[in-house]
Order: C-alpha cells, then structure tokens, then sequence
C-alpha cells in the first residue's frame, strides 16, 4: 500500500467512512472529523509510519504541518517519511 | 446562614514553599516554571514544568510515614500544617466532631502508580511494597489530614480534573455556610510531574515547549505545575470569638456542568458559573474588581473564557482586571484553584494584583485588562477565581474583602 493510501484508510476509519467517500480535495471538516479527531489521526498516521508530526493542536494553522486538505497531509507526510529513511 | 472566612492558608509550588514566599513571587512577577528533572525525561517532547524544588521529604517525614505518603500527600501536609499554624485553630470535642476535610485532586498519587507499574512491567518484579493502595488512592491525603489534626467530621475529596479544588472548596463552604461543620480544612493537590504523567498530557497535543503564556497572542499551550493549597475556612462568628485573623471572606459559588465535550470549553457554562457564584454572593457584576482567571494559555480556554467575561460583566469587562498565575506557577490542574486562591487573598487583603507575566502580544479575541507582566497595586473588594474542567465541569468561587 502507498503512504497516500495508508493515510487515506486511516483518516476514512476516523470519520467513519469507506476510503472511497474520501477525496482528496476535502478537508477533514468536510468529512466531518473534528479537533480530537484530527489529534486521533495524527496519533494514528504516526504510529503507522513511526514519525513525529509536528503538530501543536493550539494553534493548527501556526505548525509546520500543513493539515488544510487530505491531499496536503499526505504530501507531508510523504516528505517526512522521506527525511526519516534519509 | 453562617458567614464564611478564611484564617489559614497554606502552599508549596513551584513559586515557594510558603504562603508569604508564594505571594512575593507574585508580587514580583517571577517565573517557576523551569526544565523538568526526573528518570525519563529526555524521552519526553515536552521538557518543562513548574516543578517544586527544594523539597526534602526525607528528614520532613519518617520511614514509616514515606511509606505511606505519595508526593501529593506530601505536598498536602505541608501546605496544611502552615494554614492550621496560622490560623491557630485545634479540633477537639463538639468541634472536631462536626469538622472535616474536603479535597481536591485529579491525579492523587500518579507517581506511586508510575514508580510501581515501572517495576512489575519494566523491571520485571513480581512483587510491590503492601502499601502501594493506600499510598496512591485520591483519598490519601484528605486521610492523613483527617488523622493528623482530628478532623472527624465530613471528610472526602473530589476529582473534577482541572475545577477539583474549586469544587472541593466550594462544598466546604457549603458546609460552613449551612452550620454543618463550624470549621473545614479545604483546597487541593497535585503532583503529575513524573515520565507517565506527562507523557499522558503529551498526547492531547495541548502542552507548550517553551512557556505558559495566557492571553498572549503567540501563546502555545499549556505547561503543567505541582503542589498543593490548603486552606482553614470557618465560622465567621468562631472565628471571630477565638480572635483569629482572618484573610477574607468567602461570599459564594456556583458549579455548573457544560454537558457539550469532553475537552472543549463552553463559553455558556462558564459564563453561568461566573454569573452564579454572583448571584449566590448577592452581589452585582460591577462590583467585581479582579478575576483570578482559569487562563491555561492554550487558545482553545482563553478566547472562550474572555468571551464569557464579557457576556456577563458587558461594559464593566472593560473596567475590571484579570489575570492568570498559570504563567507563573504552571497548571496544578486538581491543585491549582488552591493555589491561584492566595492571588485573590493577596488582591483582597494586600491591595496587590498577581500579573499575567510572559505576555508579549495583545490577543483581540482576549481584549481585557490582562495585568501583564507586573503586578499593580489596586484596591478590590470583591473577586472571583475561575476553574473550568475538561468534561466540561465548571467551579467559581467569589472572595469578598473583610
């Protein structure tokens, strides 16, 4: 499975959901996932991939972690994944 | 119904470990938050806390009663020996009968949990010293007050996470307010600061690296403190018949639960606690003149808390000063409406207003006057202090100038 496709399984478990009702062009508000979910996903996207996401749940749109669709989460989740194997 | 004063006060935190060292350090504007120092701690992200230093237990208490006392009760005893010294009162006969201890904790003992679930899962053992119940049950330190100053009547101790002390002082006053109890030790403790203590917070992603800065617009979240505040609340006229001084007056309370989150704060059920405690203290929004703020520096509890400051004071919101300690002592989350209380005893009794300090950018969503940074000199006759838990659980107490 592609990191695209594992971060895309584990938000849709989160918003209950089937992995093909998540676009990704959503925002996690689109598909329902509120502030406790988004720090469940984040947990879980971590553990999958054994990264640390910078991530402060204050201030979301201050962290070095851009979290503004799923498309973007996975984009840096991609590079982060590429930092650790580096 | 009874009036209700103050004639002892106690603590140990991270700013002193006494009420007069407490109240300087807030005179001052210091800081005692600081890196934390204990096994484990450089597996943490979140490296600092306001941590009690200086503390020997070893000397201060026997082998027999180490054994049996975790650092929260600890901290407990020694916040109420200085609140009985002071406030000079014994417990015998017909009064030690009616008169109790109600407590505040979240945690109780966290670090007897943690010290004993390392051994049998880290190192393997298969046994634990037989005290490891009574040592880290949230009743513990109620207990041993109860025994050491003859406390017999109502005692229990109440766990409302962050408002557990607010609430806990609130019954206490209940009580003395009915003529139940012609006297009650009160307040709360708390000693999270240990590797699984905070590395449980870590997790909600709400703890700041750097600082506690309520109200600040580059503020980052919240930094956790430890200790404890206990206080003697009593019978206006005992008090009054044995001479004791008395520090203020305790006017009223209101609780209310937000029953919305789990961790999201309400600004309707804090505004109906504050608006509450004001109502059952008979008294008018405008008389307020400083609010001891639950301000934990997250943005989450600071722009609901000055929102709801405004729905119920409107105007005077503007005229009236609050600040948060947190910046200085750190969140003593099931302690810290204790301790934050000796910030309202000092407003009352002192004329002096505790600062928010680490407060660098004005925030417009916490447009109020914040005290930042230095304490002000400034005559107050009526004070609330906020406390608003996560479970949506909300405790205000109002404090009124004697």
């Amino acid at each position: 499975m592609s990191v695209a496709d594992k971060v895309v399984k584990i938000i849709a478990e989160q918003a209950m959901l089937e992995t093909s009702d998540v676009s990704l062009d959503n925002s996690l508000e689109d598909i329902g996932i509120d502030s406790l979910g988004l720090v469940e996903s984040i947990f879980a996207i971590e553990e999958e991939f054994d990264i640390t996401i910078p991530f402060n749940a204050n201030a979301p749109s201050n962290s070095d972690f851009d979290i503004t669709s799923v498309a973007k989460i996975i984009q840096g989740i991609e590079r982060l994944v590429k930092e650790q194997a580096a | 119904m009874k009036r209700v004063v103050i004639t002892g006060a106690g603590t140990i935190n991270a700013l002193g470990h006494s009420v007069a060292a407490t109240m300087e350090a807030m005179r001052e504007g210091r800081c005692g938050i600081g890196p934390l120092e204990f096994r484990d701690v450089e597996r943490l992200s979140i490296q600092i806390g306001g941590q009690v230093r200086g503390f020997e237990a070893e000397g201060r208490y026997n082998r027999q009663q180490m054994s049996l006392y975790d650092r929260y009760t600890q901290f407990t005893l020694a916040a109420a020996a200085e609140a009985i010294t002071q406030s000079g009162i014994t417990f015998s006969g017909e009064t030690a009968a009616k008169s109790g201890v109600v407590l505040g904790t979240a945690g109780g003992g966290v670090s007897t949990w943690d010290d004993n679930y390392r051994a049998v899962y880290e190192e393997g053992k298969n046994r634990v010293h037989p005290f490891v119940v009574p040592k880290l049950m949230n009743n513990a330190a109620a207990s041993h007050v109860s025994m050491e100053y003859n406390l017999k009547g109502p005692s229990f101790t109440v766990s409302t996470a962050c408002a557990s002390s607010n609430h806990a002082m609130a019954q206490a006053f209940q009580m003395v307010r009915s003529g139940m109890a012609p006297a009650m030790l009160t307040g709360g403790s708390e000693s999270m600061l240990c590797f699984g203590g905070v590395k449980a917070w870590e997790g909600l992603r709400v703890m700041s690296k750097d600082a506690c800065r309520p109200f600040s617009a580059n503020r980052n979240g919240m930094v956790q403190g430890e200790g404890a505040g206990i206080f003697v609340f009593e019978e206006y006229e005992h008090a009054r018949a044995r001479g004791a001084e008395i520090l203020c007056e305790v006017a009223g309370f209101a609780m209310s639960s937000d029953a919305a989150d789990i961790v999201m704060p309400s600004k309707n059920g804090a505004a109906r606690a504050m608006a509450g405690a004001l109502a059952d203290a008979g008294v008018n929004p405008d008389q307020v003149g400083y609010i001891n703020a639950h301000g934990t520096g997250t943005a989450a509890n600071d722009k609901t808390e000055c929102a709801a400051v405004a729905d119920v004071f409107g105007p005077h919101a503007d005229q009236l000063m609050i600040s948060s300690t947190k910046s200085m002592h750190g969140h003593l989350i099931g302690g810290t409406g204790a301790v934050e209380l000796l910030a309202c005893i000092m407003a009352l009794r002192d004329g002096v207003i505790a600062p928010t300090i680490g407060y660098e950018e004005p925030d417009p969503e916490c447009a109020l006057d914040v005290v930042p940074n230095e304490a002000r000199d400034a005559s107050v006759d009526l004070v609330l202090s906020n406390a608003f838990a996560f479970g949506g659980m909300n405790a205000v107490l109002a404090l009124r100038k004697i």
